[in-house]
């Protein structure tokens, strides 16, 4: 998040595109909620699923899945030409705007209409409230980035944005919300097969010889492989042996059928969890792991802000810290690791990481503080790009709108999008053994339209097949509006149900990104 | 009683209930059709709104409507013109008019009765208001018990719209004013003014703490003056007649008339309209006609069901906010009830306590607890439960309650208790000490006894009651057993003799 | 910021915000005024009355918890008709249910156990009567017994004004009212999503959690701050551990950022997963095709030669790591130097795109 999750409380209006947070994140959800009904706040939200949040919004624009960047470009084709963008901002802060005009110029609002299903009205409805609001802060999840165009989606928020002069400003911003506990911390740290911790580039000499110098070997200067490329090389042969840790790919990742056999054809499998997932299943070696409650550390939440990890109750048997874990393995290979403990490993986090450069262990034992701090004095910091962006001006990306890589068609002929529920959490391996969880949602539920179930012949609680390309899974039908019509929508809590079977592992070009949120479905009663 | 001669029908002045009445807000009622604006019109309405629109100020306004003494006809008697202003200095460029008119008490109907009559009294009233202190928005919240006063209300409203009254550029001076009528679902806790604007924005009718006043946060936050149907039906008159006029009756403090619905144990029953500062004798025996079947006069109730009552001794008090007050009871809206010799004064308390209690929206503790538990100590009371200490701890609670619940009905609630406490102790006691009702109301305290000089010993009680509690030796003199007399009274009844009485 | 005022309380003079309510500056000074419907962050409803004080020329006493001051203003909290005010009113919530301290969850960490105390009541002169509600035990999260509730309304103003979930309101009236779901459903049957903020803003026995129970009571309770394991937002949570086991966690307002005590149902209700019997004890190797346990020697020899041996015939770049959005800062810098350092690749990644 540029921006802090404080400050959503305290604007004056919301856009919440592709996130659902009342269920992802529940916490944000509530400030989300709470700046509607005790401060007044505007929202407009922007989702082809009639989420909670719709519920208390102003204006609740419900596009076809994947069309967002037509979207957006038509609030900005509105707000450009309607003359209520931010000048000053745009001259000052800003370049590429012309090319960005000139692209968005096509979208009108009945052609925005056309592809995307919202109104023309609505939208310029939107388009001005976001405009003229005061403090606009536009908060965006995975309903954003795991598309084919995920990349485009991300650039075109922050288009508008910009557009409107609302980043670098309290109350404003682009705001990720991270559905992982520790994810900006793992890009943070360098757990990317491009950079090293804070963003520093292994192809560029001069950071990959700090980190050399640092560890006293010489480091690989090739970027490696993104997950879904290490799946493809573990099929394809290139990739022998594979080290997973805390990580389910089993059940997350795209095209499970695909993922099993890679797997299966790795000449060595080394999994550490906490559970015998169905990953761990495949290995040759699984390293029991003790669980975030059994260690101390630090994980870094959506907003930058790193905060402490305590240990409260012992690991079971011999389980052991993921950091104990993997610092006895490289001494095994003949590479010391030594470290009295998690603080010690900060303080060499501290010395190599220039926006954790102040985050010591006993700074945060009362309150997180959000990156960068690059000094022990450093206060941390609420919001980026006060004064200027990273890159010194913010730059336009003008971008056109692209299909999904798979549509729906005769064979196929609902769309199928993915995403968690309130109850559960990522691939269930936690959730599913909790009492309450299971007994609020005991079942994956395949929720569709109820015009598209009459035209199928299928009603709430009967079971369903739902099919794909790729596979095929059995769930029960929950018939609800909350879905549009030809939309389908599953969660990818359930092994039983597992719709990554279904999904379409194409990337995004850049992000490499799976497209979870559309691919081609049939559903038929079982 | 003097027959009446021929050909000498008195006139309503030459009736007492009518002669000692002075109608002000009750001036139009059942002399105009109030269906029809023309006939309202014709009896000089709506021209206090033009004048008021087209002729003065804001500020003119207000001052005239402080000068005239106004006060809130609701109960609190709150001035009026003071609350206007308070809401006048508010900043904000929406503000709300509120008419209450959510008459709870029960037996009183004098809201009921303007609004019925003369609803277009009341709008301009609240025009008026308005435009006094600068909103374009109203609401009257009536309860939905009101469907007469709905329905005249609502053909009122269409007229004063279609004729330029109400609306966009009110008679063309550029004021806009417009109201609609909300309904209330019969909460009694809803006549207070915070639950009531609670009631209005959707939500359960349960009252907020003041500060910050409706003046300065009322409705969906915004500055409000809320007055009752009577108070908004005297503004009129006011501005155009002027304060001087308004002032001509009343008191020094109480100016004006007030309408009382009364009631209860007195000959002539229903509205009556005195000057303010009329005496409680005059409204009982001249207006009211006096108690039927020459009872005597015990006590009235004054202010509904949360106010007090005023005994005998006090009948010659002027009626008046102050005076009221001294006597421990209240204005309120101006419901009163009269009550003979046979009414049981911890019975009554018992009965008003009752209802507070179940009215009590449940919000602050006070209220919601300790009316439940002064009911429980008051039913005790009558059915012989007393204990010493029950009348120091229910005037204990009775001034903690007042002193600290939240709104008004928990304030008021304990009016009866005290009051009754206040002039009938001895009744008190008399239940408590002697486990005796002494106007015999209080069934559980009956006893039942046999006069042994008058019974002859015929047998008939023994044989009629259910209970075998009444028994005796033939030709002896019987006598009641009263661990097993259910208290029904049979032996009583069948009883020849009238050997069997009752304390 | 405005200027300061100047007010006098018990004698004190004190200066206070004008946007100050009389509590407020009474506690700003350390001047104690018991409370119990008073509950940050939520408005001041006044409605337990418990916290009443003399102000010299009102007409009645006031709650300090939504008067504001003003200039001038004298205010007493210790006078005799407060306190007869307090005692009452306690009295009589006390009378008004099932405080039966013996078998609560509560006790020990109870408002009204801390009012009565404080006040110093023996037994309150009113007959006591419990409503008589059955108690809602018809989910696995939260117990709900309303003969303990005082209607103070804190969980339906942490449900309407804290997490904005809008399930919980007052139903019926006076001493009938009771606080729930519409149309008076249990927990499990209405739309509520189980965030737990009632529970945590229940401050008697009335809202409990059900795990916990017979789990520990308060004073047994360690309780330990960390950061929860779920989503992204990284609310600081407590887990309460009795005897080495996580009994049950709770909210603390005092951590602040980012989420103000607030959590939710997976947060709350979801760390089962902890002690669960299918948690993995020790290391694990395949031996004709099944895993079976091994020491953490034989584990690391094993992985140390394999992957030593792919490296060797194959290059560093045909071994691969996903590292995890689930371990910590310190454990994912490790596991990228690990396979940077150690093994020699960039083949590092995890799931931050799933």
């Amino acid at each position: 998040m540029t921006n802090s999750i404080e400050e959503i409380e305290h604007t004056d209006l919301i856009l919440a595109i592709g996130t659902n947070t009342t269920e992802n994140h529940p916490v944000i959800g509530a400030k989300v909620k709470k700046a509607v009904r005790s401060h007044g706040a505007k929202l407009i939200v922007i989702d082809p699923r009639d989420i909670a949040l719709t519920g208390y919004a102003d204006i609740w624009l419900r596009q076809r899945p994947g069309t967002d960047v037509a979207v957006l470009n038509g609030l900005m084709q509105i707000i450009i030409s309607e003359d209520l963008y931010d000048r000053d901002y745009v001259a000052a802060r800003t370049e590429g705007f012309a090319e960005l005009k000139k692209t968005v110029a096509r979208y009108t609002p009945e052609y925005v209409e056309k592809i995307s299903g919202v109104k023309a009205e609505d939208l310029g409805r939107a388009a001005r409230m976001y405009a003229t609001a005061g403090k606009a802060a536009i908060l965006y999840c995975m309903g954003m980035t795991q598309h084919v165009s995920g990349t485009d989606n991300v650039k075109s928020i922050a288009n508008l944005a910009m557009l409107c002069g609302k980043v670098g400003i309290e109350g404003g911003g682009v705001n990720p919300l991270r559905g992982q506990n520790n994810v900006q911390g793992a890009c943070d740290m360098g757990a990317l097969p491009d950079v090293f911790t804070a963003y520093q580039k292994v192809a560029v000499a001069e950071q990959r010889e700090k980190f050399s110098r640092a560890w006293g070997v010489p480091l690989p200067a090739k970027p490696g492989l993104t997950v879904v490329e290490m799946m493809h090389g573990a099929t394809e042969g290139t990739i022998r042996g594979m080290y997973i840790m805390g990580e389910n790919p089993m059940l997350s990742d795209p095209d499970l059928s695909h993922v099993e056999s890679a797997l299966r054809k790795l000449d060595f499998l080394v999994v550490q969890d906490i559970f015998l997932t169905e990953t761990a299943k495949l290995a040759h070696v699984v390293l029991p792991s003790a669980c975030f409650a059994e260690k101390e550390g630090t994980f870094t939440n959506t907003e930058r802000r790193v905060q402490r990890v305590r240990k409260a109750v012992s690991a079971p048997g011999e389980a052991r810290a993921d950091w104990e874990i993997i610092t006895g393995l490289a001494n095994r290979f003949g590479y010391p690791m030594q470290y009295a403990g998690p603080a010690q490993i900060m303080e060499e986090i501290n010395s190599l990481t220039p926006s954790y450069g102040g985050i010591t262990c006993s700074r945060i034992e009362k309150e997180g503080i959000q990156w960068p701090c690059p000094s022990p004095d450093h206060p941390g910091t609420k919001f980026l790009h006060g004064d200027k962006f990273t890159r010194g001006l913010g730059l336009f990306h003008a971008i056109d709108y692209r299909e999904p890589a798979e549509l729906p068609d005769d064979e196929y002929p609902l769309l199928l999008t993915t995403g968690r529920v309130l109850y559960h959490y990522h691939t269930g391996t936690m959730t599913r053994l909790a009492k309450g969880t299971s007994e609020r949602c005991p079942e994956s539920l395949v929720e569709i339209n109820p015009q598209d179930a009459d035209r199928i012949g299928i009603e709430s609680g009967k079971m369903v097949v739902v099919s794909s390309r790729r596979g095929r899974v059995t769930a029960k039908a929950a018939v609800t509006s909350r879905s549009p019509e030809g939309v389908v929508f599953m969660n990818f809590h359930f092994r039983e149900a597992a719709v990554n079977l279904l999904t379409n592992p194409a990337l995004d070009p850049i992000a490499k990104i799976p497209e979870y949120k559309v691919c081609a479905v049939r559903v038929e009663a079982a | 009683m003097e027959e009446p001669m021929i050909g000498s029908i008195p006139t309503m002045q030459e009736i007492p209930f009518f002669a000692h009445q002075k109608l002000r807000v009750l001036r139009n009622r059942g002399i105009i059709d109030p269906g029809k604006i023309e006939e309202y019109i014709a009896r000089d309405g709506y021209l206090g709104l033009a004048k008021a629109l087209t002729e003065m100020t804001p500020a003119e306004i207000i001052k005239e409507v402080t000068a005239s003494g106004l006060r809130g006809r609701g109960g609190a008697g709150f001035p009026t013109g003071l609350k206007w202003q308070f809401c006048s200095q508010s900043k904000g460029d929406v503000k709300y008019v509120l008419c209450n008119a959510d008459e709870g008490d029960p037996g009183a109907f004098m809201d009921r009765s303007v609004l019925e009559a003369d609803p277009h009294a009341v709008l301009e009233g609240m025009v008026i208001a308005a435009r006094a202190i600068g909103a374009h928005y109203g609401y009257i919240y009536c309860r939905a018990e009101y469907p007469l006063a709905i329905h005249q209300l609502n053909i009122a409203i269409a007229q004063a719209r279609e004729c330029g009254l109400l609306g966009k550029d009110i008679l063309g001076t550029g004021f806009d004013f417009d109201l609609e009528i909300y309904q209330g679902a019969g909460a009694f806790v809803c006549g207070e003014e915070t639950a009531l604007m609670t009631s209005i924005e959707g939500k359960r009718g349960m009252p907020r703490p003041r500060p910050p006043f409706p003046a300065v946060a009322g409705l969906w936050g915004k500055p409000s003056v809320l007055n009752n149907v009577e108070t908004f039906a005297s503004v009129a008159q006011i501005v155009l007649k002027g304060a001087a006029w308004y002032a001509s009756v009343g008191t020094e403090k109480s100016k004006g008339t007030k309408v009382f619905a009364l009631t209860g144990d007195v000959n002539n029953v229903g509205l009556v309209e005195v000057p303010m500062g009329t005496t409680l004798r005059t409204i009982v025996y001249e207006i009211g006609g006096g108690i039927p079947g020459g009872k005597k006069f015990k006590a009235a109730q004054l202010g509904g069901p949360s106010g007090g009552c005023i005994p005998a001794e006090h009948l010659d008090a002027s009626v008046d906010y102050e005076k009221v007050a001294e006597l421990g009871a209240i204005m309120g809206s101006g419901g009163l009830i009269v009550m003979n010799e046979d009414k049981c004064i911890v019975d009554i308390a018992r009965f008003f306590i009752d209802f507070c209690q179940d009215e009590s929206c449940g919000k602050c503790t006070p209220c919601r607890e300790g009316t439940k538990r002064m009911l429980q100590i008051l039913t005790g009371i009558t059915e012989g439960k007393g204990r010493e200490g029950d009348i120091e701890l229910l005037q204990e609670m009775a001034v903690i309650i007042k002193n600290s619940s939240l709104c008004g009905l928990g304030q008021t609630a304990p009016n009866p208790i005290l009051s009754t406490i206040r002039y009938f102790r001895d009744e008190y006691e008399a239940h408590i000490r002697e486990g005796r009702c002494p106007a015999g109301v209080c069934t559980a305290l009956k006893r039942y006894t046999v006069d042994a000089e008058k019974c002859t010993g015929c047998g008939v009680c023994a044989k009629v009651c259910p209970t075998k509690a009444a028994k005796g030796e033939k030709k002896q003199p019987h006598e009641i057993d009263q661990a097993t007399c259910i208290k029904c009274g049979v032996c009583m009844e069948k009883c020849k003799f009238e050997a069997i009485f009752v304390n | 910021m405005e200027e300061k005022i100047r007010i006098t309380i018990d004698g004190r003079e004190v200066t206070a915000n004008p946007e100050q309510t009389i509590l407020e500056a009474a506690r700003e000074n350390g001047i104690f005024i018991p409370t119990l419907c008073q509950y940050a962050d939520t408005t001041n409803v006044g409605a337990c009355r418990v916290c009443v004080v003399e102000v010299e020329k009102a007409r009645t006493l006031v709650a300090s918890c939504c008067m504001p001051v003003s200039a001038g203003m004298v205010v007493r909290t210790d006078t005799k008709a407060v306190r007869d005010a307090q005692r009452m009113i306690v009295e009589l919530l006390w009378a008004s249910g099932d405080h039966n301290c013996l078998v609560c969850e509560k006790n020990g960490n109870c408002e009204l156990q801390d009012l009565v105390y404080w006040l110093g009541i023996e037994k309150p002169r009113f007959p006591i009567e419990s409503p008589g509600y059955e108690i809602e035990k018809t989910n696995s999260m939260i117990v709900r017994d309303l003969n303990k509730c005082v209607l103070c309304g804190r969980c339906v103003r942490a449900c309407n004004e804290i997490q904005v979930n809008e399930v919980l309101d007052f139903s019926l009236r006076g001493s009938r009212a009771k606080v729930g779901p519409a149309f008076d459903s249990d927990y499990i049957a209405s739309e509520c999503y189980f965030c737990g903020e009632c529970v945590d803003a229940c401050p008697v026995g009335a809202i409990t959690f059900a795990q916990a129970r017979f789990g520990g009571r308060p004073w047994e309770l360690e309780k330990v701050r960390t950061t929860c394991t779920y989503c992204g937002v990284g609310c600081q949570l407590d887990l309460n551990i009795n005897k080495g086991k996580i009994v049950k966690v709770t909210g603390n307002r005092d951590y602040g950022p980012p989420n103000q005590g607030s959590l939710c149902i997976k947060g709350r209700f979801a760390m089962d997963f902890v002690q669960h019997p299918d948690r993995l004890q020790r290391p694990l190797i395949r031996k004709n095709g099944e895993l079976t346990e091994a020491t953490w020697e034989e584990a690391y020899d094993l992985i140390a030669r394999n992957l030593s041996a792919i490296k060797e015939e194959h290059g560093p770049d045909s071994i691969a790591g996903f590292a995890s959005a689930r371990c910590t800062n310190e454990e994912n810098y490790l596991f990228q130097k690990f396979m940077r350092a150690v093994i020699g690749t960039n083949n590092v990644d995890h799931c931050a795109r799933l």
